[in-house]
């Protein structure tokens, strides 16, 4: 190498710190709440007679937090990092990204606020009145600067695909919110959407679906292009395949939202399209599962040693599994079954629980001893525990909820034959699901639980370190590669 | 053009491009560049291996 007085940079690694350990603490408030209104459905009591502890509040406080408070956390904390590690250079702005990190925990603080209190557009999804909508356009919209900024300023020829992946979801979550959260503002604190009818309902599931095409699929394969290659120790199975997963996935993914509108007021060509995109949906999401287990092929053995890696590859699992089940309850037939059951719930948790958190934990817990000059967790032993705590607390939840799914579905649709009148009320479905509620109340308690031995090992960790300072030298562009 | 005709040819243009896309992906010509790409993300570690490498080498020599 020449010793040609190299220019060095300083990764800002302080924004990543500040997310990863939000990402752990609203990781444990976000199914903390799923756990308490899961409990309230056995035990409605557990409202205690107040207006702002109420299922129909805390529903949305809990999906809230878990979606933009752990999950969106997570992908700006590691976005962050991959773009500077895989461009060989510190972010455009470390002012902007500290207003990043700072807006978007007071978005969160808004919610933790405002959603008790009543305060909903009552878009699912997107229930933050019109002020805090502004609020989050505007920390996506530096977040779009930092991360672009950064691409712009790289220090090598190609862009890794995670950014890609990373780019895509920013860029369309920014469309998506804009577009969903149109409103007529009455009072700083009410307003109505400026859609109505069947178009309102589109908008509001084309924002819907795609917040779980680009915010909880696209950002979190980003982060599955990068610590799954790296924990592994070996370079993703086909970088080919992997644009080609790009491509396809954000060409397609676009079109699914009307399959939650099917038997509704919307045109029936419209449902019609919109299951056929969900179906054909399944080559790319599947494209991406393989590309990222097949990544440890020939090293399949590390998996018997390494929980991290455990995390990482069963997160591809459960993303294969749901995202074979996904494009099956769109097919209209099969929806008539499953709609407005606990099924769809299963469905959403096993991709959520399964993929979202479990991709997310294992990059958390590679990333931890990284960030504070550590060359491992505190625990290795406590991070097999956590991942089989996850894991039995994710597949009794949707075990669970698939059985009282298919069976509210029979008994809805079930009629006497000799009058055509309905064989069960509902409220009789009610409480044939009592039991398998119960069971997914235990798998939510063994999440948490997970959830709280991590946030233990993570203090260990950072107690035991100091944060970390990483430089790199970029002066001659060549030499950075080594010349073998 | 009119409305149906536009988003014919825009579906069609799609496409076409996606077929691109898979055959620029796949071609010979990116291979290797596309194998650089795979590997990148591991050239800090083995920068940091080749200094350890390069210690352990001199320690040996002296002994």
């Amino acid at each position: 190498m020449s010793q040609t007085n190299p220019q060095q940079i300083e990764y800002n690694l302080k924004v990543v710190r500040q997310f990863t350990v939000m990402t752990v603490v609203w990781g444990i408030i976000g199914m903390a709440l799923g756990v308490w209104i899961a409990a309230q459905l056995i035990w409605p009591e557990l409202n205690f007679d107040t207006p702002w502890l109420t299922y129909s509040r805390l529903r949305p406080l809990h999906t809230n937090a878990v979606i933009f408070a752990f999950g969106t956390s997570a992908l700006m904390g590691t976005s962050f990092y991959i773009v500077q590690k895989t461009c060989r250079t510190a972010l455009f702005s470390d002012k902007l990204a500290a207003f990043v990190f700072w807006s978007w925990q007071t978005v969160i603080v808004l919610a933790v606020i405002t959603l008790p209190l009543g305060l909903t557009s009552s878009k699912e999804y997107g229930e933050l009145e019109w002020p805090i909508d502004i609020l989050i356009a505007l920390s996506w919209i530096a977040y779009i600067i930092v991360f672009f900024g950064t691409l712009v300023k790289r220090n090598t020829s190609h862009i890794y695909v995670a950014n890609w992946f990373y780019g895509g979801f920013i860029i369309t979550v920014a469309v998506l919110h804009i577009v969903n959260s149109m409103a007529m503002p009455v009072s700083f604190t009410k307003s109505y959407s400026i859609y109505a009818g069947a178009v309102d309902a589109m908008i509001q599931w084309w924002y819907g679906h795609n917040a779980v095409g680009f915010l909880l699929t696209a950002g979190f394969l980003g982060m599955m292009y990068y610590f799954v290659p790296k924990q592994a120790e070996r370079p993703v199975y086909s970088y080919r395949l992997s644009v080609v997963h790009f491509w396809a996935l954000i060409s397609l993914y676009i079109w699914a939202g009307p399959h939650h509108l099917h038997y509704t007021a919307l045109p029936d060509w419209t449902q019609s399209l919109g299951m056929v995109m969900s179906v054909i949906l399944f080559v790319p999401s599947w494209g991406g599962m393989i590309n990222g287990i097949m990544t440890l092929s020939g090293a399949w053995h590390k998996l018997k040693t390494d929980p991290i890696l455990r995390f990482l590859i069963v997160s591809l699992s459960f993303y294969g599994m749901s995202t074979f089940e996904g494009p099956m309850m769109s097919i209209k037939s099969v929806n008539a079954l499953s709609h407005y059951t606990d099924w769809t719930i299963g469905h959403v948790h096993s991709g959520a629980l399964g993929w979202v958190a479990m991709i997310t934990i294992g990059s958390m817990y590679y990333l931890i001893p990284r960030l504070w000059g550590q060359t491992q967790m505190h625990s290795v032993r406590w991070i097999n525990v956590h991942f089989w705590l996850h894991t039995i607390g994710t597949v009794l939840y949707i075990v669970a909820l698939w059985i009282s799914g298919v069976m509210q579905g029979l008994m809805w649709r079930a009629v006497n034959a000799e009058d055509g009148t309905l064989t069960y009320s509902f409220v009789e479905s009610v409480e044939a699901s009592y039991p398998f509620w119960f069971i997914r109340f235990v798998g939510g308690l063994f999440i948490v639980a997970g959830m709280l031995l991590m946030a233990w090992n993570m203090y260990r960790t950072i107690k035991a370190g100091k944060p970390t300072t990483e430089t790199i030298d970029v002066a001659p562009r060549e030499a950075a590669t080594p010349s073998a | 053009m009119d409305y149906i005709t536009w988003r014919s040819f825009y579906t069609v243009l799609v496409f076409v491009l996606f077929i691109g896309v898979v055959f620029w992906a796949y071609s010979k010509g990116r291979k290797k560049k596309f194998d650089e790409a795979a590997k990148s993300i591991f050239e800090e570690d083995e920068l940091k291996e080749t200094k350890q490498d390069n210690t352990k080498q001199e320690s040996k020599d002296n002994e």
